[in-house]
Order: C-alpha cells, then sequence, then structure tokens
C-alpha cells in the first residue's frame, strides 16, 4: 500500500530522474539571470521567482518532497518570510534622505571596466523573488504532503 | 515628510512578515503582534494629532506626483478610521495570546491578522480608487483565509457565501472603476471628484454611482446583499470573529462615506434618495432577522447589518448633523460590536457554547461578567448615557430636521428592537438558571483562571473606552463634526492632494 502511494507521487522514469537533476540548476542560474536582468528588460523578481520555483517543483515531482527539502535545507516558510522583510526593508531608504516612502535609492561605482548600478528597486526584486519562490513551494509542498 | 501617514499601513506589514519569519515559535508570534497593535494604536494616535493641526497629511509614494503616482493621503476621517483601527488590533492581539488554539497558530493566525490590519488600514489611506481595490484584495485575501482557518464543516458552508458574495462585489467595482478611468482619465479620487464635476452625462455618472453604491454596499454588508455576514460571521474562532465585526464592514461604509461625499455629489436628490432607503431597509431586516436568532454570534451578526443601517442614514440624509452622526456612530459601533463579540468569547469559555438554550446563569457566578456585557448591550441599543444613545440621537435629529420622517421612524422602532434583543440575550445567557446537563466545572470553580483574565483585559478596555464616548461625549462630538466639516468640503480635500497640479 505505501509502496503504492509513493508511486503516485514521484514519476519513477529515468529520463525524469536525471533531467531534473540536470535542469535543477541550469534553471536556478536563469532565474537568476532574469532577475538581474528585470530592470530595464523584460524580467523581474516575480518571473525569475516562478522559474526558481519551477525548478525546485520539477525536482519534487521526480524525487518527491523529502529529498526537495534536503537539497533546499531552508524552509520555504523561511523564504517567503526573508522575501517579505527585503521588500519591506527596500522602502525605508528613501525616508532616511527625507524622501517619500518607496523612493528609489541608486548606488553606482566603477568596477573594472564596466559600471554597476545598485538600487533600492533590485532590493525590492529579490524580495519579490524569494516571496514568490516561498509562496509556491509552500503550496506544493503541503498539497504533496497533505496527499501522502 | 510626514512619515505617520505611512505607518498604519507599514506596521501591520512589518509585523506580518516578521511573525512568518517566527513561526515556529508562537510565544514570539504573540509578543510581535502585542507590540506591533500598540506601535499601530500609537501610529494613529501620531496621525490625528497632526491632522488635527494640518488638517491634510498627503504623501506621494516614490515622489510620483498626483494624479499619476500612488497618493496616501489621511483627512480627519481615515486618522479617526485607523485610531479605531488600532485599538480593535490591540485588543484582538491581547485576547488572541489566550484564546487562540495552537492549530490556529500554526497555520498563521497571527501573520493573517496582521495582513487584514495592513489592508485595513491601507484602505482607509489610498487616495487613489485603484489603489482603494488594491488594499480591499489585501483584506478580503486575509479574510477568506482566517474565516476557513480550523476547517469545520460550517466554516467552509459560510466562507463559500463569504467568498461568492465578495468577489461579486469586487468584480462590479473593478468595473466601475474601468468605466470611471474610460470616462474621465485619472484613478486619483481627488482628481475624479474635480474632474467629474465638469463631466456632461449625468445619466452615466449615477450608474457608476448605482456600481459603487452595490460593491461598496455588499462589503459594508447593506440591504439587500447582507446575507454573506450572518452566514459566516459566527463561525470561525472568536477572536477573527471580533476582528471583522470592528472593522471589515465599516471599511465598506467609509468607502461609501468617501465617494458619497467626494465623487458623487453631483446629483445628490438621485443617489442619497436611493441610498435613504437602501439604510431603512438595511436596519430594518438587520434587527427583525436577529429576533429570529438564538445563537448569541449569529444575533451579533444581524445587529452588525442593522446597525449599518444607521451610519448610512447619516450619509443619505447628507446635512451636516446627518455626517457628524454617521461618523459618531461608527466611532461607537466598532468598539461596542468588539466588544459584545468578545464577551460572547468569554461566555464560550466557561460554558462552551454559543447556543443560547445551552447557557444561563452567568450572573449568579459571575456578576461583573454580566455587568460588563450590559454596558456595550445597552449602549448598542442606545440607552443614555452610554455612546450608543448620543450617536443614535444625532442621526435621529437629523433626520427629524429634514422631516424624513419614515427614515427617523423606522430608526427609532429599530433602536426598541435591539434592545429586545440585549435583553434577550440578557435574559437567556445571564439571568435564566442554567439548564440541566451542561458542564459548567468552569463557571463556578473558584480557581484563577489566567486566559479567563487575559481575555477580560480587551473586553474592559473596550468597555471603559464605550464609556469615554458617553460620558465625554463633547470632544468626540467636535471630531464628529470636523470630520464632518471636512467632508461637505471636497475642494479642500482635493486641493491638499493635488496641490499645484490642479
Amino acid at each position: 500500500m505505501n509502496d503504492k502511494k509513493t508511486k503516485i507521487m514521484t514519476f519513477n522514469t529515468l529520463i525524469l530522474h536525471t533531467a531534473a537533476l540536470f535542469l535543477l540548476p541550469l534553471q536556478l542560474i536563469f532565474s537568476v539571470f532574469l532577475l538581474l536582468r528585470g530592470h530595464d528588460e523584460p524580467g523581474g523578481g516575480f518571473i525569475a521567482g516562478l522559474v526558481a520555483s519551477g525548478a525546485f517543483v520539477l525536482y519534487l515531482f521526480a524525487h518527491g518532497v523529502a529529498s526537495t527539502r534536503e537539497i533546499m535545507r531552508v524552509e520555504p516558510r523561511d523564504l517567503l518570510a526573508l522575501g517579505l522583510l527585503l521588500g519591506l526593508a527596500a522602502m525605508f531608504p528613501g525616508m532616511f534622505h527625507g524622501e517619500a516612502f518607496l523612493t528609489a535609492q541608486w548606488w553606482e561605482f566603477s568596477l573594472g571596466e564596466t559600471d554597476i548600478k545598485l538600487s533600492t528597486v533590485l532590493i525590492f526584486d529579490i524580495g519579490v523573488y524569494f516571496a514568490v519562490l516561498g509562496t509556491i513551494l509552500t503550496i506544493v509542498m503541503s498539497l504533496t504532503e497533505s496527499e501522502e | 515628510m510626514s512619515p505617520e501617514v505611512v505607518l498604519p499601513i507599514i506596521i501591520p506589514l512589518l509585523a506580518g512578515a516578521l511573525t512568518l519569519a517566527f513561526w515556529r515559535s508562537t510565544f514570539y508570534q504573540r509578543w510581535i503582534s502585542l507590540f506591533a497593535t500598540t506601535a499601530l494604536l500609537g501610529s494613529g494616535i501620531w496621525l490625528l494629532s497632526s491632522i488635527r493641526e494640518t488638517g491634510f497629511v498627503v504623501m506621494q509614494m516614490g515622489g510620483w506626483a498626483a494624479p499619476f503616482g500612488i497618493t496616501i493621503v489621511a483627512d480627519l476621517l481615515s486618522a479617526i478610521m485607523i485610531v479605531l483601527t488600532g485599538i480593535i488590533g490591540l485588543a484582538i492581539a491581547v485576547f488572541s495570546m489566550a484564546a487562540t488554539p495552537d492549530k490556529h497558530q500554526k497555520f498563521g493566525y497571527f501573520p493573517l491578522m496582521h495582513l487584514l490590519l495592513a489592508g485595513v488600514a491601507g484602505s482607509f489611506l489610498a487616495g487613489d480608487i485603484f489603489n482603494l481595490f488594491v488594499w480591499f484584495e489585501v483584506m478580503l485575501l486575509a479574510s477568506f483565509a482566517l474565516l476557513t482557518l480550523g476547517g469545520e464543516r460550517a466554516q467552509m458552508e459560510g466562507a463559500i457565501k463569504y467568498v461568492t458574495l465578495n468577489l461579486f462585489s469586487s468584480a462590479i467595482f473593478l468595473s466601475a472603476i474601468g468605466l470611471l478611468y474610460g470616462m474621465v482619465g485619472t484613478l486619483n479620487m481627488a482628481d475624479i471628484g474635480d474632474k467629474l464635476s465638469q463631466v456632461e452625462h449625468t445619466g452615466m455618472v449615477n450608474v457608476l454611482a448605482m456600481m459603487f453604491l452595490i460593491s461598496f454596499g455588499i462589503k459594508a454588508a447593506a440591504f439587500p446583499l447582507f446575507f454573506w455576514l450572518p452566514a459566516s460571521y459566527h463561525t470561525p474562532l472568536v477572536g477573527v470573529s471580533a476582528l471583522f465585526a470592528g472593522l471589515l464592514t465599516k471599511v465598506g461604509v467609509y468607502a461609501l462615506y468617501r465617494v458619497f461625499t467626494l465623487i458623487f455629489i453631483g446629483d445628490t436628490g438621485y443617489t442619497h434618495t436611493i441610498l435613504l432607503w437602501v439604510a431603512v431597509l438595511t436596519m430594518l431586516t438587520g434587527v427583525l432577522g436577529a429576533a429570529a436568532q438564538f445563537e448569541f454570534r449569529r444575533i451579533l451578526s444581524f445587529h452588525i447589518v442593522s446597525q449599518i443601517g444607521y451610519m448610512l442614514l447619516g450619509l443619505a440624509l447628507f446635512t451636516p448633523l446627518a455626517i457628524i452622526g454617521g461618523v459618531f456612530y461608527i466611532m461607537h459601533h466598532i468598539i461596542v460590536k468588539t466588544n459584545l463579540f468578545l464577551i460572547s468569547g468569554v461566555v464560550y469559555r466557561l460554558l462552551g457554547s454559543y447556543d443560547l438554550k445551552k447557557l444561563g446563569g452567568v450572573y449568579k457566578q459571575r456578576p461583573w461578567l454580566a455587568i460588563l456585557f450590559l454596558i456595550p448591550a445597552l449602549s448598542l441599543a442606545g440607552i443614555p448615557p452610554l455612546s450608543g444613545f448620543f450617536a443614535k440621537f444625532l442621526v435621529i435629529r437629523a433626520g427629524l430636521e429634514v422631516d424624513a420622517w419614515i427614515a427617523t421612524g423606522t430608526a427609532l422602532l429599530v433602536g426598541l428592537l435591539t434592545l429586545y434583543s440585549m435583553i434577550k440575550i440578557w435574559a437567556e445567557v445571564f439571568w435564566k438558571k442554567l439548564p440541566e446537563g451542561i458542564d459548567d466545572s468552569r463557571l463556578i470553580s473558584n480557581r484563577t483562571d489566567s486566559q479567563l483574565l487575559v481575555m477580560l483585559i480587551p473586553v474592559v478596555g473596550l468597555t471603559l473606552c464605550t464609556l469615554y464616548i458617553g460620558l465625554n461625549g463633547e470632544p468626540i462630538y467636535q471630531l464628529a463634526s470636523d470630520a464632518a466639516d471636512q467632508l461637505l468640503n471636497p475642494a479642500a480635500y482635493i486641493e491638499a492632494v493635488l496641490g499645484e497640479n490642479l
């Protein structure tokens, strides 16, 4: 009985198993690329978070909840909380300069040949990234666990 | 630079994120909630005092000027509502320290509570009608989750009605915003108010006014689409019921006050007459519905509906005195209604039921609890010198001044029937003998019950607030009167928001 149930939850095909292992890092790298690209071009925290959670969900379908938790090392709910706190943290720097809340602050500096632009917008986007990742994984994991 | 106008939104959001980060420890969650709601109340008082000085506090998010950016704006009514949100939030946070089972805390009771408070505060401070919609959704999302927390059958049944009607209302709200935007090309409420006064097609404006009336009417639980409220408010944890009872419908009422004093004031003969009939029927159906009930929280829920009628009546009569009465009524009602729900929770703790037939004998064992019930109950019914008397008096007096005989007569009758309902609860729960076969070990035990004591702190606090409003009515009346002044002079609001862009 137990065997049958776990079979429903994890698809034991060799192709999926192997593919999930390879796709996970690729998708995560791609999600970071999307996240950083987001300010001027299509991308951003939300879509990047979706891609990253897609990576973990695929892994979860192939290998089950327990091993997904193992490779993630953190609880998705913690990621969600971290994301929210980062998002909120991005609101305040503007206020310290006497401007309205949420006013974007920019820090520019050069690193060798390239100009690097950091901003509170990026912090906010990273927050969104973690919040989306945390939310989706919390939902998927709770659903899978309740079915098991 | 005035941070006090965004703090009431930021504080609950931050508390929500923090309680979520501490999801493993209910201890930290409780204390964070307590500190956060205290801070919320503090920021509300700060906002109120700075508005007493300056009239309006406006902040353009991210420095993008109105009408293009997102405006957060507070006038006196908003500030009053924020203070009340803080009071209720604090009361519920204290009450929840004792009355929340671990199971609920594990599934995010506190984060959701803070999210709800953020949504409520955001709605009161939004200066932009689309943002008002967004805050409504934040609030509803949190309330859906709180309502079903625990997952009992009755909760699901109530939640289905609640969710369906509220989504319907949101859909109408959103379509109305779309049409309005198509007409005036702006979403900023001050700008809309300014532009609508120059629009020629008043017919279309009236259609929009009715769409907003239906949408906010559903959220405020006004006649005829109020039945989601008594179907759902008695099902969740009593702390959640009390929070909803105090704040959620009043957000709908606030939104009605906002749009029908700022935006739709061109054809008050049409719009406010309909509002008047809605108010009359809301009062009447609510109180008649309550008469047939025999469940503590259901009776109270029906009375929310009937009391909403009085607030709408104040808006519908649209004279200075009527608006003062309406604002006063909102202040009185939020405090009293939350308190009555909390008392029903205390009784439940003692006797394990909300069914009037299974309760009794509380007065004999705990006379002080009976008195704590009697004060808000009589206040709700409008007995002098409690807060409800002045609230009803103002609205009824305003009705007499404009010869609205039917509305005034109904208001008086409903007051009498409210008294009947309160006496019914009094007689059944406190006065009559406890029926046979009910476990009364908790009721008669002499042991100090520390959880019960914690539950009584907010009850006593809110009762003191009621007494304060009643016995020291003059400053509160003054506050309501200043708020009404602002509401009846939308030009000042428009100028405060748009400034030189007018």
